[in-house]
């Protein structure tokens, strides 16, 4: 499980378009920008955002003050060290937690990509192939979506080790992509439905075979899905703790940033410069992906509403 | 002829200097080829002991275990002489999650060749996978002469013995402080009576509260006052009582246990005896095992009751010893005339039956390996290893720590007694005892604690 | 494995999947140049196959595994379910669920829907909005570390000496404001109050994503009109603005419910699901996991499952209404 809810399919009121959405912005913004709108706006941000600034001036501290004074006494007692970055980041401590932050990499990456090629070939077939059963499997893809990871956990953990992969990365990378699959064809099947039809036929009527329409046609035209999900599936598994946890155990071999940092709070609480650190280290990563691909993010947020 | 490889003297010699262990000098300065030491004396190799085992080159041996790092450095060491004489190879791999994997492993039919299992009770969870074979023969006879019956039992289930013991540990001590109690007159007590009455003494004094203990240890949290209580059923029924109560032939919630949990609620949910150092009665559920008996240092607080591997948390440079910062005596019994002592073990527990297999088991359960052992953790960790092998010289230790917790366990008046939650099934060894343990620190009543504990029992 | 090794792993995989994917598109190009129609199994089969091996199967499994015993060995039908609803444990577990799924949603609806507004047209508004929505990118496991920092507990007490300075910044501003600090993660029932700020503090960035985006496609005329009638910004709150994002409004409130169901991690690393505050999700894993009681954990993991159940078809009923109007 992760932090990012899945995304959901929005019906916005009927009869708008980006014009209007622009002219009620304009309409709005004369009156909601009232003074105490702003007071109560500015209040919540400072509100939401002080517990991460708290951890992340924390980061900096060195250790024994951060056991003895509070990090807003900083203010007038500024003392900075980037010591407890280079003890979780050593290449040569007991607690680096660098090793972690390879296999986070290492799980990613395939997690993401195996379930996004796979889901488009699948949604592609959904959406622009004719065969038996088709829409009845389709319904079955969609409704797997709420199977909850945890009815399939112990059974899987069993599999993996009869065919030898258990606390093996391929372990993490096989359960992600099938958890991940429902979703990715469900969202990818509903932007390849926006393509207007006449292009997939006339390519058809010229000939074109299926492989030929899929990548000459589809993939390009299918890019900002394909990031949005992308960005999604990527904050799943890199934020995930449970798959990793159940799969890959805990040892610096094949666990994550996540399980390390959560056997740190159970073993080593007390240890804030530990903790404080490692935190910003796994942040860090989906922060700017996230910031940085924001447009995307929210586009495969409101993926639904696309379609209106 | 071999010797011991001794390589990491560097290391030992760094790890030894940092315990500062004034008591005992057999680690430091030593130079490879110095065979003159006690340390690598006790435990020359000669190859023709492991002609018995046959050729066995080419053969690999697998063990799984939870045991990491820096710990698992003496294991592989003390497998180095059976590699070099018999050829074969030991493979040893560890997951801090082995207790969870080793099972799921079992019932999938994936097993390593050997597991060392930390507990008696996941022993027997195991055997009914059906997967584990029983020890042979040579295994049995070493632990026969070198162990003794109770050791045996723990390793046996339906009558079938599976598993020789390997290491083990005193649970049954509490840390204090040599120079404080010199300064203020307080004397080691040899009673319960005269614990309370040296708690008492502490408290009235007002320096510090005299306890401090913690709890927390993640998935864990409670089994610090697990050992607590069985260490005062113990003491109030007897060790009869404690196997009733361990098989539950005896309620959960029944008297000795009642009047156990009691006494350690005398101690620990008083709160002008706790938490010293640490704050009060709830900050026993919130402070990690590891850190809780550091206030000792400051004179903060002055007892703590934790098993003997409690000695790796102090930090660099701390005295371990008996006129030193910190050291452990004996958490006494009612009266001096009886000695039961509480601790845990691990047990090497075997998934097949190939030759190669069978000769480590047998070299595993021998005195030769005990001390290669004790001599490899001296040098690489400075201590923090033994074993209840009759045959371990106890000049392989060099932690003073670990010569107190052998004494006692080797003591023929002593009555060793299992860690109970790891010989009672899961639901309630690691379930409903540390939940309970930690709802009563926390305000539960010792009934309602009890009963619900007895309620999970399967 | 060094970390060449991993990356390589990692790269080899990589190939070895586009070496799959390769052969699989070639046949079906092969057969398609042979006038083959049939090939949509080709390109949906290894997505079919993944499913039913990965969730279909081992759902069933557990399922079965639901009506046995512990150890796995007898069946003992219902009792693992009756065992939920009657051991005051798992009651325990239950009215914490029931707590986590009712108290975040509304919250975190809330919470985003005024901060939609307020920040609506604002200047900077995008700005505001990745203030808030930045939690959603931190892991779970991230979140509960920064709170737990938050709550951190340092003893206090007037009679004693020393007295240790807070760093938890909650029991800081308890202290300046002359009041005793607090265990806020240990004190019952409360403390699943304080977990629960945590999931609201991460999910009221999703809910005001959302609903910003249902709020900027309300019809400009109708807000101009309600305007001109010399509506307060109350009223245009409740009479226009509620009911123009009703339905968007159930779908955040169903998703967010849905997340609280399953949530698992800021249990797990704040408080282990002691001190009263097991939820569902962790409860399964525990059970699973560490008390060695595989029924008991398969049968809260099918009650996750039929606890879903009837959130979601709610969801895609008032989608439909939606649509239909």
């Amino acid at each position: 499980m992760t932090t990012t809810p899945p995304p959901v399919q929005v019906v916005l009121p009927a009869g708008r378009s980006e014009g209007d959405v622009a002219a009620t912005v304009r309409a709005t913004k004369r009156r909601l920008t009232s003074p105490w709108a702003t007071v109560a706006a500015i209040v919540l941000a400072t509100v939401w955002t002080i517990p991460t600034f708290g951890l992340l001036v924390t980061s900096f501290r060195p250790a024994a003050d951060i056991n003895s004074t509070g990090w807003w006494t900083v203010l007038t007692n500024p003392n900075f060290t980037l010591e407890n970055y280079r003890t979780v980041l050593a290449t040569d401590s007991s607690q680096s937690l660098l090793p972690f932050v390879i296999n986070s990499v290492v799980i990613a990456v395939p997690s993401v990509v195996l379930p996004i090629f796979l889901a488009t070939l699948a949604a592609y077939s959904f959406a622009w192939m004719q065969f038996r059963g088709r829409d009845a499997l389709f319904v079955a893809v969609f409704a797997l979506q709420v199977v909850p990871i945890q009815v399939t956990l112990i059974p899987l953990l069993s599999l993996y080790a009869d065919i030898g992969v258990a606390g093996t990365f391929w372990a993490v990378w096989i359960s992600h992509t099938m958890f991940g699959l429902p979703l990715a064809v469900f969202l990818l099947h509903n932007f390849m439905r926006e393509i207007p039809g006449e292009l997939v036929e006339a390519a058809r009527v010229d000939g074109a075979a299926h492989v030929t329409v899929f990548f000459r046609l589809m993939l390009p035209l299918l890019k900002p899905a394909l990031a949005a999900f992308g960005i999604y599936q990527f904050l799943w598994v890199w934020n995930d703790l449970l798959v990793a946890l159940t799969f890959a155990g805990s040892s610096n071999q094949v666990a994550p940033m996540t399980v390390a940092l959560f056997n740190l709070t159970g073993t080593r609480g007390s240890q804030w410069f530990l903790l404080s650190a490692g935190a910003f280290v796994s942040i860090i990563v989906p922060a700017i992906v996230f910031l940085a691909l924001q447009r995307y993010f929210v586009r495969g947020l409101l993926a639904g509403s696309v379609k209106g | 002829m071999r010797h011991m490889r001794k390589s990491a003297g560097v290391l030992a010699a760094g790890a030894v200097a940092a315990l500062a262990l004034t008591a005992c000098s057999t680690g430091d300065g030593e130079t490879p080829g110095d065979s003159t030491d006690a340390t690598v004396d006790a435990v020359e190799v000669d190859c023709a002991d492991f002609e018995q085992y046959g050729d066995l080159s080419g053969k690999t041996v697998t063990i799984y275990a939870g045991i990491v790092a820096p710990e698992d450095t003496p294991y592989m060491t003390s497998f180095e002489p059976f590699e070099e004489c018999t050829g074969a190879t030991v493979d040893y791999q560890a997951d801090k999650q082995f207790e969870q994997q080793i099972l799921v492993r079992a019932q999938a039919g994936n097993t390593p060749d050997i597991a060392i299992v930390p507990q008696p009770g996941l022993l027997a969870q195991l055997v009914a996978t059906g997967t584990v074979v029983p020890a042979p023969e040579g295994v049995a006879a070493n632990v026969d002469e070198f162990w003794g019956e109770s050791w045996k039992d723990l390793g046996t289930v339906d009558g079938t013995f599976y598993a020789a013991p390997s290491g083990a540990s005193v649970k049954s001590l509490v840390w204090y402080s040599p120079t404080q109690f010199e300064e203020n007159g307080y004397e080691v007590p040899e009673t319960l009576d005269d614990l309370m009455a040296l708690t008492e003494q502490i408290a009235a004094d007002g320096n510090n509260k005299p306890w401090c203990a913690g709890i927390a240890s993640g998935e864990a949290t409670g089994w610090p006052l697990t050992d607590w209580m069985e260490d005062m059923v113990l003491r109030v029924g007897g060790p009869d009582v404690y196997d009733q109560w361990v098989s539950h032939e005896i309620a959960f919630d029944s008297e000795v246990p009642t009047q156990a949990l009691d006494a350690v609620g005398e101690y620990l949910k008083n709160p002008d005896y706790v938490n010293g150092g640490i704050g009060d009665v709830s900050t026993i559920a919130t402070t990690a095992f590891q850190d809780a008996g550091l206030p000792i240092l400051d004179g903060q607080c002055s007892l703590h009751r934790m098993a003997s591997f409690y000695a790796a948390n102090f930090p660099e440079g701390t005295d371990v010893a008996d006129d030193g910062d910190v050291f452990a005596f004996y958490l006494p019994s009612e009266d001096s005339s009886t000695k039961p002592v509480l601790g845990a073990g691990e047990f090497v527990t075997a998934f097949s039956d190939r030759p190669e297999v069978q000769a480590l088991l047998e070299f595993w359960s021998t005195d030769t390996w005990a001390n290669l052992k004790a001599a490899a953790s001296s040098e690489e960790t400075g201590g923090g290893w033994i074993t209840a092998n009759s045959g371990l010289d106890t000049d392989n230790l060099v932690n003073p720590i670990d010569l107190l917790s052998a004494e006692i366990l080797l003591d023929p008046a002593s009555e060793f007694r299992f860690d109970g939650s790891d010989q009672m099934p899961a639901a309630v060894g690691s379930g409903a005892f540390w939940k309970e343990s930690t709802n009563w620190i926390t305000g539960q009543s010792t009934a309602d604690t009890l009963s619900k504990i007895e309620a999970a029992w399967p | 494995m060094n970390v060449a090794d991993k990356l390589v792993a990692m790269v080899l995989a990589l190939a070895a999947f586009a070496v799959v994917i390769g052969l699989i598109l070639f046949v079906v190009s092969l057969l398609e140049r042979r006038g083959a129609r049939r090939v949509a199994w080709f390109f949906v089969g290894p997505t079919v196959l993944l499913l039913i091996v990965g969730l279909l199967y081992p759902a069933g499994r557990t399922v079965v595994r639901s009506l046995f015993d512990a150890a796995g060995s007898s069946f003992i039908g219902i009792a693992n379910y009756t065992a939920i609803f009657s051991s005051p444990d798992q009651l325990v577990v239950l009215r914490n669920t029931v707590l986590w799924v009712l108290v975040t949603p509304f919250v975190a609806t809330l919470v985003g829907l005024l901060y939609a507004i307020w920040v609506n047209g604002a200047r900077g508004e995008s700005a505001a909005k990745a203030l808030i929505f930045l939690p959603m990118a931190i892991s779970f496991v991230g979140a509960s570390i920064i709170w737990k920092f938050v709550y951190e507990y340092r003893f206090y007490d007037p009679d004693v000496r020393v007295n240790p300075e807070q760093i938890g910044l909650l029991n800081q501003v308890l202290v300046w404001l002359g009041m005793q600090p607090q265990q806020f993660l240990l004190n019952q029932p409360w403390n699943n109050l304080f977990l629960i700020v945590v999931m609201i503090w991460i999910q009221a960035g999703f809910a005001m994503t959302i609903l910003s985006a249902a709020i900027k496609a309300i019809p400009a005329e109708i807000t101009e009109a309600a305007r001109l009638d010399g509506v307060s910004a109350s009223q245009l709150f409740r009479f226009v603005t509620v009911p123009a994002i009703r339905p968007t409004l159930v779908v955040v409130l169903t998703t967010i419910a849905i997340g609280c169901l399953k949530v698992f991690d800021i249990v797990r690393t704040m408080t282990g699901g002691l001190y009263g505050t097991s939820v569902v999700a962790n409860e399964f894993y525990t059970q699973s996991f560490t008390a060695g009681n595989q029924g008991l954990g398969a049968a809260l993991a099918v009650l996750l499952f039929v606890l879903v159940i009837p959130i979601i078809v709610y969801n895609v009923r008032q989608l439909r209404q939606a649509e239909a109007r």
